[in-house]
């Protein structure tokens, strides 16, 4: 085996590449960081299965509604629909979809506990938090782009299937704001998942945690009494953040669907400052 | 250069390194010697900044490493955990390793050349071997040319060609300037490869020094003698201030089965005056051999106070060298 191959022929490398500065060296963590997310196939296949899921969950919902429209029990539901078509279009398919985005951001960061790579991470990034700060950056990134396709994907599948019955259009009002908020809202839930991924670092605690955010929060919440439970909802993760896809405000709304989306951002970010600490502090 | 000074670490009540200090120096290769449990491995993710010291410090290069720069093209390091996603290529594994640094693509596939994992180097790491996985780590630790290795026992997996490979490789570029720390229990693999030796247990200091020291502070040479006789001689033997105990194969005092003589293992005396006095006292002779100390006697005497995990029938030290001695 040819050892002498080995050395020495870095040394022109080494001498471009020198120091990696500031911006130029995030952007090799970032690039790190892809290689990372592309090179695992269950990655590719659960951000596959969340696009087909949520659009394909609408275009059956909205399919299903339209073709049993204004059967002897359908009036109500015909009626619901008719009155709030963005939140019907939303309401199954991303409430099914951003379950993977949970599953998904909680395995980014746990996956690297269990299979011990966070180990060779953290030798190539000492200081640790551009590890991580990479890692949101690409996931957000990536993140955005498919939940945005995602959302406009839902909305026109789901308003195309309905218009036959129902029309929505972008222009009107709050629709757009929703159909980008959509996006948004499933982006910062990727983020805030890979945030609780981070701080448990153990998958099942991870994915326990951020569906009983999404999902069982809420119900507890609704179970406070009615004066300052609803303060409390309100202010919740799931509750804030799913305001900005929403155009019907209801009656009692304490925040407005982008202050909403900024309690959700705020979420997000202390979880993140915490996973932060963590990060830094704990024996890798 | 490592310099390890004072460095402590706890977990809860375990101390599992404690205030231990010593230095890799440039130029040979250093191993890292102790029984299981000695704080080998934790000492190890304390200099590259895996864990967090207790107290003290661990510096590379004057530098502590979450300090470095490029630290990848300072320090290679082969830990003893696996750090590689099964469901990953070896070759997008090196890959992702290269970019966090700058370091050329071509380079990645430099490495897998060299270490003979090109024919696999896009399948998943899930299925490699024990000695493929070690193969791909040593890929990982050379990967920016790094001035300065630590290996945690690297030999562990490899077959008998793989393991020559990383004895060649190691001296290699220790003999090119590098700085080379590498943990083993196998004692015959390390005497041969270490220019120097520290021993620790139970996490604190033993020694440190060259390999040839080491195996001087052993009780020094034996010798192996056989005799029909082995009562008298002993007494001869005792009285000329040596030491002779009965050999561990079970016949030290009763006739051998098959006629075979009992052996005695006598120390502080030479072969030729263990000769003498026999043919004074009309002692017959069946063996008389010197035997060399080897790194394995040395390392049993050295660490038998600081045992960590200890066997419930606690073998004397020494037993079943023989086969080692040449
Ligand atoms: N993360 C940890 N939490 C608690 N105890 C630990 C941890 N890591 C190591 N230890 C303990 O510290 C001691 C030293 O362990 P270490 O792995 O460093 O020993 P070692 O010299 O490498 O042993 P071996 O030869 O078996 O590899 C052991 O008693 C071990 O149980
Ligand atoms: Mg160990």
């Amino acid at each position: 085996m040819s050892i002498t191959a080995a050395s020495g022929q870095l040394d022109s490398a080494a001498a471009q590449a020198s120091q990696p500065g500031g911006a130029a060296g995030f952007g090799r963590l970032m690039a790190a960081e892809w290689t990372k997310l592309r090179s695992v196939r269950s990655t590719v296949w659960t951000l596959l299965l969340f696009v087909i899921i949520t659009i394909g969950l609408t275009a059956l919902l909205s399919w299903l509604t339209v073709s049993n429209w204004t059967g002897p029990r359908a009036a109500p539901r015909d009626a619901r629909v008719a009155a709030d078509p963005i939140g019907f279009i939303f309401g199954a398919g991303i409430g099914l979809g951003q379950l993977t985005i949970c599953v998904l951001g909680v395995l980014l960061i746990t996956t690297e506990y269990s299979t011990g790579v966070i180990r060779a991470s953290l030798l190539a990034v000492p200081k640790r938090y551009p590890m991580l700060a990479a890692k949101i950056a690409v996931f957000g990134l990536l993140m955005l782009v498919l939940s945005e396709l995602v959302a406009f994907g839902s909305f026109f599948v789901g308003s195309a299937i309905l218009h036959s019955r129902v029309v929505v259009s972008l222009s009107g009002p709050g629709v757009l704001r929703a159909t980008l908020g959509a996006g948004f809202y499933l982006t910062v839930l990727g983020i805030l998942a890979l945030a609780v991924g981070a701080i448990v670092r153990h998958t099942a605690a991870g994915i326990s945690i951020v569906i009983g955010i999404v999902l069982v929060l809420p119900i507890l919440a609704g179970l406070l009494p009615s004066n300052w439970g609803a303060h409390i909802n309100a202010y919740l993760p799931q509750q804030a953040g799913s305001l900005v896809y929403a155009v019907h405000q209801s009656s009692g709304q304490l925040l407005t669907a982008w202050e909403g989306f900024g309690v959700f951002c705020i979420w997000a970010v202390l979880l993140l400052a915490v996973a932060t600490y963590l990060l830094n502090r704990r024996d890798a | 250069m490592i310099e390890v000074t004072d460095l402590s670490k706890r977990f809860g009540d375990k101390v599992a390194v404690d205030h231990l200090s010593f230095t890799v120096e440039p130029g040979r290769v250093t191993g890292f010697l102790g029984p299981n449990g000695a704080g080998k491995s934790t000492t190890m993710r304390l200099i590259l900044g895996l864990d967090h010291p207790s107290g003290g410090s661990a510096t590379i290069n004057s530098r502590k490493y979450a300090e470095l720069a490029s630290p990848l093209r300072t320090v290679g390091a082969l830990l003893e955990a696996k750090s590689v996603h099964n469901g990953r290529s070896a070759r997008n594994h090196l890959l992702f390793l290269a970019q966090t640094q700058g370091i050329p693509a071509s380079r990645v596939d430099e490495m897998l050349d060299m270490v003979g994992l090109r024919d696999v180097a896009r399948k998943r790491a899930g299925g490699f071997s024990l000695g493929m996985g070690q193969r791909l780590g040593v890929a990982s630790a050379l990967l920016g040319d790094p001035q300065v290795l630590l290996l945690d026992e690297p030999v562990n997996g490899l077959d008998p060609e793989g393991v020559l490979w990383i004895r060649n490789l190691m001296k290699y570029l220790a003999s090119q300037g590098k700085t080379v720390l590498v943990s083993s229990h196998l004692m015959n693999e390390m005497a041969v490869t270490a220019d120097h030796l520290v021993v620790i247990g139970r996490g604190k200091l033993i020694v440190s020094a060259a390999t040839e020291d080491v195996i001087a502070r052993g009780s020094g040479q034996t010798v192996r003698v056989r005799t029909p006789e082995p009562g008298r001689l002993t007494d001869l033997i005792v009285t000329e201030g040596g030491k002779a105990i009965p050999a561990e194969n079970g016949n030290g005092g009763a006739e051998a089965p098959g006629g075979q003589a009992p052996v005695l293992t006598v120390t502080g005396l030479a072969a030729p005056r263990i000769g003498e006095l026999a043919a004074s006292a009309s002692i017959v002779l069946h063996e008389l051999t010197p035997q060399l100390a080897t790194l394995e006697d040395a390392f049993l005497e050295l660490t038998s106070g600081s045992l960590e995990f200890g066997h419930a029938s606690a073998q004397p030290a020494g037993q079943s060298i023989e086969e080692n001695v040449r």
